[in-house]
Formats: structure tokens, C-alpha cells, sequence
């Protein structure tokens, strides 16, 4: 994490996020909040393994974590402990993970575009790894969507393709980031028209096609971590590193040039680690919306507006908000479970707005 | 935010057609069959006759069709069954059994009412609830629609049977058909072993463990052996969805599989799933691959489902 000490400062940038006010742009990643975000994550990790659709009880699932990490003897059965170890604490870690790739790549997204309302949903990234994996689900309909690469590497293919085009048509009609976020809109939707037509030729599949748009962790696994863990791992790391990088280009790309960055370079590679980390929580999680655009805000809102601290912040808080959500989808219907997207969309949103009307009113 | 308003229009449209697909929509009303004019026999004289299918809109039809289109799986088993198969002019493209069916690439879900009077029928039978907007097109041009609801039990099944072989000039070997499913399915249930104890299951319908409850028609089978249906206690409704968790704590005796079709889930992918080999009935091999089609529907071939659960439970009673 060396490049997240602070660097040379930088000046503010005139594009910068207007709500920041009068207030000065931190751009140090502040110890309190490394804490602060850690804290949150480790403790709604715990909470959420405790709590489940089968009740094991919270004591004893403490005396099996405490068991496991002494050696000592495992208060469950081996079927309960088969649900804590082989489903409940895989589909905890895949939550965190999902919602990290996807609230970093938001954070990137945005960083890349100067614009507060990109995430991988405004860019086509989403609708593009949408129609991959929809592809592979209608036609190969004995694939397990979660445990083979399959699906991952149709829905990186698609995610990357849905802001490559994005790319090239916002570039022909013009630089400005609005253009290129209209170009996004415009991929976005035509991808998703495709993947419908694409439904359409096998209704058959329907339902589970249906059930992976909606966001879905229910049937998770160790297979599924190890598919998203080492590809948003690695699109995570690239992406730290260049937080540095997304002040620059946040001053201007001319500005950036004269300081020795080469702007089309470093945008080329966060666009693909960013659809890389939204391609791997879509193949395995479903199109999980709100997570990627609303947690970056947060950060800003409440940590500071520099992409130093928005991007590492953004990785603890989305795991955190995704871990919530989860558990909330788990256990507000129980026993029958809600789709996490919507549970992001339902909290989330009004979440946001408080925050947005109070910090205006600052 | 148009992009995730979209989405959003898309999931709701989805939902609305899964909610068809699969039909969780309860019907309250039972099936008020019309039992008249369908003692005598079935020649010319026995029309014009008015059919009516649980409270829904009745269909009139004032000789014996001649060209009947299908577009409900189900309704074409019947129909093939009852002797109505010479009429039957075109079924949709889910209606695979039996072979010999006039098959069309179309469905209730995705043709029109134009695309469907092009076979120039007489009397066209569909599924209430996914067929609805459609028949209405269809009656606009004064075309006949039967529309059958999902049964909810073997009595809607029986009641739906006797209406189609009324519509069609068949009501003679409706019955008889009815009364045959009725003495076979009693002849399987007696001489399957009533189970020592409670024999527990779970009736997969889909990879992400939806079910189907003792309220649903396939449970209403299941019933009918003394079993015991682990999403009972589970949740509102027939066909609730189950999380891994659930299932591994009931601890089902025996899993029946009724998605080995299209999503192509099999035994040993059941058996490799995450802590699902500390379930009894992953250990005792009580896993059963149900043929997908005769799970889902309600026409004749139930007995055949029957059959299947019998030598399940005779099985489970010998290990």
C-alpha cells in the first residue's frame, strides 16, 4: 500500500466534485479512517456469520470460530458445522469481496471520467458483462454460472467491450467527459436490448437468467471466492496504485502531461482493472446495482476528495456495505430471502440522500 | 440514473413474465366445473356447449372444433390422450409430448394472436395467467379460448381434464381417462410401504433451491405417500425459494430433482455442492432425477410421477 502515503500535493482541481464546498481537498489517506473502515468491516463480517438462515445459535458459533482458532473441541455436528464453514462464511467473504470490486471500480470509474455519476453502470461495464454472461447461460445451460471461469471471462469480455465502445464513440463525437458519459448511456442500452433479445430466443432459461440479474449470493461457495478473489484482488491493487494518478488526470489532462503522465495510458489502465473488478463480482454475484455509485460518494462526502483516500476507502466500505446488505436480504424476509440488489438499491438510496441533504446543509 | 431506471423497467418486466412462466399466482377460487350436458354421449348433439374453468371467463362453442391449437403442454397431453390428437392442428413449442404433436416454433409467451389465427383454429387452449393478454387478441377476432388455470391439486387436474374433453367432443374418454388416473395412482399408493416414522423430502425445482410446498400440485402427490415436505415450515406460499442453510438443517431423507432439464442439474452435482454431503440423503444415495416435464405439469402422465416417488419412498424403506 506504499502508494497511498501522501505524494507532492496537488492542487485542486477546477472539475472536482461540487459538493465538497469551500473545504479544503484532503488527500492523505487518514489513519482514523483505515480504522474506522477496518472496525466496520471486520465487525458486520462477524455479525453476519453469526446470524443465518439456520439458527445454530451465536454462542456456539462463537465457541466453533474459538474452537477452530485454538485447536479445541467443535461444540457443532458436522452438518452444522458444514453450514457455518462450507456455506455461511464463503458467502460472508464473497459479499465483502463483491462489494469491494464493485465500489472500487465505481470509485475508479468516476476518477476516470471526472464524472460524480459514473459507475459501471453508466458505462456500458455492467450491461456489457450483463450480456456475456447471458450468453453463456442461455447457451450452455449446463454451465454452473459461480465455479467455472466461464462465465467470468464472457462477462469480462462483455465488460470490457461495453467501455471500449463506450470509449471510441464518445471519443469520435468529442473529448468532453459529458459526451462520453451519453456514449455510455447510449452502449449501456443497446447492450441491454441485446441481452434481452437474447433471452427471448430461449425462454426456457428465463428464471435464471432473471435470478442472476437481480443479485444473487444465495447459492454460494468457496469456488465462487476463488473465482473472484485473485482477478479483483489484482484489479484492486493496480487501482490503489493509481489513485495517485486519478488526482492527476482530475487537474486536467494537459496539467497531467506536463507532470509526466501520459493520460490516455493511465485511463486505458484503470478502464480495464475496472472492468476487470466489475466483470468478476458480476459473473459470480449478478448486476448488483447502487454499490459502485454510492459508496465512492460516501467516502468523498465524509473522508475527503481525493482519489488517494476515495479508492482504498471505497474497497473496506463496499465490502461493508455489501456484507450489510447481505445480511439484511438474509434475515428481513426470512426465511425466504430478498434479492441483495434490491436490498442495496432500498437501503442504500435513502442512505444516501440523508447524507447528501445534510451535508449540503452544512 | 436513466441506465439504472431501465434496469430496473427490465427486472420489473421479468419478473412480471417469470411470474407467468412459473405460475406462483394463487388462484383462490376453486375450479367451478360445469358439469352439465356432459352425461350423454359425445356426437354433434352434444354441442353447442358452454365450458368454464375455475371462475374464468366461460367459452362457448357451438359445434365440435376441428382445428385446435395448443400452446399449454399440459392441455396438449390431454388432448392426445382423450382422443382429441386428429383435431389438433398446432401446439407450441414446449408441447413435446407426445412425439407425433403438430410442434411450432411459438409460445404462449413470446407469438400473437394474429401469428395464431394464421392456423385458422376453432378452439385454441392456453395456460391462464401467461396466456391472458393473448387470448384476448384472439377472442377479439372471435376465436374460442380455453383457458386453463395451473392445478393446484389432482382434483383441479381432473376437473380441467373432463373440461377439455368437453370442449372438444371427447367428455366420454375424459372421464375415462380421469377414472383411470384415479384407480392407478390409488393402485401405486397401496402398495407403497406407508413410511415407519417421518420419511422427510425436498422437491427441487430450480439450482437455486426453489421449491415446491404440500400446497402445490407436485406436493399434493408427494402427500399422498404420508411424505413429509421440508419447506412446509418453511414459508408462505407454493413454490418458495429455500437458502442452502435451510436444506442442510432439515435434513431431507430423500431429494427429488425436478431440474435436470433445462438447467441440467444432475446427482453427482447435487452430491459435489457445498456441505451437501453431510445430508442423509446425499450419503444413502437417496437422490432421484425426476423426468423435469412430468414434474411440472398435470395431465395424465402424473402417474408416472407417482411411479417415480413410489419406488423412492420403497427404497428409502429398505436402507
Amino acid at each position: 500500500m506504499g502508494e497511498l502515503r501522501a505524494g507532492p500535493a496537488v492542487t485542486d482541481g477546477s472539475s472536482g466534485a461540487p459538493e465538497r464546498g469551500a473545504r479544503p481537498r484532503r488527500n492523505t489517506l487518514r489513519p482514523v479512517h483505515v480504522l474506522c473502515g477496518l472496525a466496520v468491516l471486520v465487525a458486520l463480517t462477524l455479525l453476519s456469520v453469526l446470524i443465518g438462515a439456520a439458527d445454530l445459535g451465536w454462542q456456539r458459533v462463537l465457541a466453533e470460530i474459538g474452537a477452530q482458532l485454538t485447536g479445541g473441541r467443535s461444540p457443532l455436528s458436522e452438518r452444522e458445522a458444514a453450514i457455518l464453514w462450507q456455506l455461511r462464511v464463503p458467502r460472508v467473504v464473497l459479499a465483502a469481496l463483491v462489494g469491494a470490486a464493485l465500489a472500487v471500480s465505481g470509485a475508479a470509474f468516476q476518477g476516470v471520467f471526472r464524472n460524480p455519476l459514473a459507475d459501471p453502470y453508466l458505462l456500458g461495464a455492467a450491461a456489457g458483462a450483463g450480456l456475456g454472461v447471458t450468453v453463456v447461460v442461455t447457451t450452455m445451460p449446463q454451465v454452473d454460472l459461480g465455479s467455472t471461469g466461464l462465465a467470468q471471462v464472457a462477462a469480462f469480455g462483455g465488460a470490457l467491450g461495453g467501455v471500449g465502445l463506450t470509449w471510441l464513440i464518445g471519443r469520435s463525437a468529442g473529448s468532453d467527459t459529458a459526451t462520453l458519459v451519453l456514449a455510455g448511456v447510449a452502449v449501456g442500452a443497446f447492450l441491454t436490448a441485446a441481452q434481452t433479445f437474447v433471452q427471448q430466443l430461449r425462454v426456457e432459461s428465463l428464471q435464471r437468467v432473471y435470478m442472476w440479474i437481480l443479485g444473487n449470493l444465495s447459492t454460494s461457495g468457496w469456488d465462487e471466492v476463488l473465482v473472484v478473489l485473485p482477478t479483483s484482488a489484482l484489479a484492486a491493487v493496480v487501482l490503489c496504485a493509481c489513485s495517485r494518478l486519478l488526482d492527476l488526470l482530475g487537474t486536467g489532462d494537459e496539467e497531467a502531461s506536463a507532470l509526466g503522465v501520459r493520460p490516455g495510458r493511465v485511463r486505458a489502465l484503470v478502464l480495464v482493472a475496472a472492468s476487470l473488478a466489475t466483470a468478476s463480482a458480476v459473473s459470480v454475484a449478478g448486476l448488483i446495482g447502487f454499490v459502485g455509485l454510492v459508496v465512492p460518494h460516501l467516502v468523498r462526502l465524509t473522508a475527503g476528495g481525493s482519489y488517494r483516500v476515495i479508492v482504498p476507502l471505497s474497497l473496506l466500505f463496499g465490502g461493508s456495505f455489501l456484507v450489510g446488505g447481505d445480511m439484511l436480504a438474509r434475515t428481513v424476509m426470512a426465511p425466504a430471502e430478498l434479492p441483495i440488489g434490491v436490498v442495496t438499491a432500498f437501503t442504500g438510496a435513502p442512505f444516501f440522500a440523508l447524507l447528501l441533504r445534510t451535508n449540503r446543509a452544512r | 440514473m436513466s441506465r439504472t431506471i431501465g434496469l430496473r423497467r427490465n427486472a420489473a418486466l421479468l419478473l412480471t413474465v417469470f411470474a407467468l412462466l412459473v405460475p406462483i399466482t394463487s388462484c383462490a377460487s376453486r375450479p367451478s366445473s360445469n358439469e352439465q350436458s356432459n352425461s350423454g354421449n359425445d356426437s354433434a348433439s352434444a354441442f353447442p356447449v358452454k365450458v368454464e374453468l375455475s371462475g374464468r371467463q366461460s367459452v362457448t362453442l357451438t359445434e365440435q372444433p376441428k382445428r385446435i391449437v395448443s400452446l399449454s403442454p399440459t392441455a396438449t397431453e390431454v388432448l392426445y390422450e382423450i382422443g382429441a390428437g386428429e383435431q389438433v392442428v398446432a401446439v407450441d413449442k414446449n408441447s413435446d409430448h407426445p412425439e407425433r404433436a403438430p410442434r411450432k416454433e411459438f409460445s404462449a409467451l413470446d407469438t400473437s394472436a394474429s401469428a395464431v389465427s394464421e392456423y385458422r383454429p376453432d378452439l385454441v387452449i392456453a395456460q391462464a395467467g401467461s396466456a391472458d393478454s393473448l387470448a384476448e387478441g384472439l377472442r377479439e377476432i372471435d376465436v374460442p379460448v380455453l383457458l386453463t388455470p395451473s392445478a393446484e391439486n389432482l382434483q383441479d387436474s381432473y376437473d380441467q381434464i373432463k373440461a377439455v374433453g368437453r370442449a372438444t367432443g371427447h367428455g366420454e374418454r375424459a372421464t375415462e381417462t380421469v377414472n383411470r388416473m384415479r384407480s392407478q395412482l390409488d393402485e401405486v399408493v397401496e402398495r407403497t410401504p406407508e413410511p415407519r416414522g417421518e420419511l422427510t423430502y425436498y422437491h427441487e425445482i430450480s439450482p437455486d433451491h426453489f421449491t415446491a410446498t404440500s400446497e402445490s400440485f407436485v406436493g399434493s402427490v408427494y402427500r399422498k405417500f404420508g411424505l413429509t415436505n421440508i419447506a412446509d415450515s418453511a414459508g408462505e406460499g407454493k413454490f418458495p425459494q429455500l437458502s442452502a442453510e435451510k436444506i442442510l438443517r432439515a435434513n431431507p431423507d430423500v431429494i427429488f430433482l425436478a431440474d435436470t432439464g433445462s438447467a441440467g442439474v444432475t446427482k453427482e452435482k447435487v452430491s459435489q455442492r457445498a456441505g451437501w454431503n453431510s445430508l442423509t440423503a446425499v450419503r444413502e444415495g437417496r437422490i432421484h432425477e425426476l423426468d423435469e416435464d412430468i414434474a411440472s405439469r398435470w395431465g395424465p402422465r402424473v402417474v408416472e410421477l407417482a411411479r417415480a416417488v413410489s419406488e423412492a419412498v420403497d427404497a428409502a424403506q429398505q436402507s
